[in-house]
């Protein structure tokens, strides 16, 4: 196995508020993991951290072999959108579109051409059981068919990663179940590497392992590499 | 709940009588269940037969309540070995887990860290079930479902516990 995430040693406050303080992470290429820990212990600052959105105020960030924590802001937005997809628990579908120009969404801003990412969109719609939705807006689609359009849009790129925060945090348990196993299914099948956070220990129980997060640290074991 | 080895564990705090045994038993693992004087005994006999304790005086007079035992190092091999191994993640295993946390922080043993190893075999069950949820049929996924349900109960406790340790401790120790 080869590591596709690594966080050393990293630390982050929030003004005089630390949020990290000195965490160390480690996923594996098409590895599936799950960050958990109490309310306010720093998992979702610690997934924000590896996916390039939060620069770290001290550690290192490597995502495959290459230095995220001391990019500049336009390479990292530029690795963000050509390698990661992302999930949240609300969606945070655009709402001006539709479901089908949501999902088309990170292809057009990778350049591809209009009519072939409409085609992998839908491709991917379908797939995921959005069959005839395509045309809706997020308004009307109900909470499990937003997150279902929602992680068809972080699926479409195929990207290397995906990192979901509390992805069926606004599900109920069935519709989270349906949600979680399209996610670790088709992850699974294209070899995907996920990083999860939730607090929900059956949704933590899809994932092939888990670290605990408190006060800032990783507290369970790192990784297994 | 494994009375030996709570008797165990109490006696690793110090030297103890069966009646002070008794007394701290039913106080913290009792819950209206006291344990019976006779039992104290039996199991106390056992232990000192397996080596696991041993009498230190016995006053003049005898009777059972003059004995103080003592736990040998045997004794203390067996409660480390308990307290550190996670419990088999099954239904209902509170009354044990409550058992550890509250002797783990009377003998200043990690607590935490004991709830972390229990919280991963719990983890590790439940990753178990949601795969026969996942893979099998309905009547799989719903026996998986009532063992999840049961084990995410148990979890929830965990971590309500480890939220509730520093208190704990306080009252346990006081």
């Amino acid at each position: 196995m080869t590591a596709m995430l690594r966080a050393r040693s990293v630390s982050l406050s929030f003004g005089d508020t630390p949020a990290l303080r000195g965490a160390d992470f480690l996923v594996d290429t098409g590895e599936i993991v799950a960050i958990m820990g109490p309310s306010g212990s720093g998992k979702s600052t610690l997934l924000h951290c590896l996916a390039g959105i939060l620069v770290p105020d001290e550690g290192e960030i490597h995502v495959g072999g290459e230095r995220l924590d001391t990019m500049g802001e336009a390479a990292r937005s530029a690795l963000r959108r050509d390698r990661f997809g992302f999930v949240f628990q609300f969606g945070q579908l655009v709402p001006e579109l539709t479901a089908a120009e949501n999902v088309a969404l990170p292809l057009l801003l990778s350049g591809m051409r209009r009519a072939e990412a409409a085609r992998r969109a839908d491709l991917r719609m379908a797939e995921l059981g959005l069959d005839g939705l395509g045309g809706r807006r997020s308004g009307e689609l109900s909470g499990g068919q937003a997150q279902r359009v929602a992680l068809a849009r972080a699926l479409v790129a195929e990207p290397e990663v995906i990192f979901a925060d509390e992805p069926t945090g606004s599900l109920d348990s069935l519709t989270g179940e349906q949600v979680m196993d399209l996610l670790v299914g088709t992850a699974r099948e294209q070899g995907t590497t996920v990083v999860l956070v939730t607090h929900d220990a059956r949704v933590a129980a899809y994932a092939d392992r888990e670290v605990m997060v408190r006060d800032g640290r990783v507290t369970s074991p790192v990784g297994t590499s | 709940m494994s009375v030996p080895l709570t008797l165990l564990g109490l006696l690793e705090r110090e030297p103890s009588h069966g009646y002070d045994l008794k007394r701290d038993y039913d106080t913290y693992f009792g819950r209206g269940k006291s344990l019976p004087f006779g039992q104290v005994y039996s199991t106390l006999s056992r232990l000192a037969r397996d080596g696991k304790v041993v009498m230190d005086e016995i006053a003049a007079g005898g009777g059972p309540d003059r004995k103080r035992y003592v736990i040998t190092d045997a004794g203390a091999t067996e409660v480390n070995a308990w307290l550190t191994e996670p419990v088999a993640a099954e239904p209902h295993l509170q009354s044990v887990l409550f058992a550890k946390v509250v002797l783990a922080l009377m003998l200043d043993r990690p607590a935490e860290e004991y709830l972390d190893t229990q919280r991963r075999a719990h983890l590790a069950r439940m990753r178990e079930l949601t795969e026969i949820k996942r893979t099998g049929g309905l009547v799989d996924g719903l026996l998986a479902d009532h063992g999840l349900f049961h084990l995410e109960a148990d979890l929830r406790w965990i971590d309500t516990t480890a939220a509730r340790l520093d208190a704990l401790r306080d009252q346990v120790r006081s």
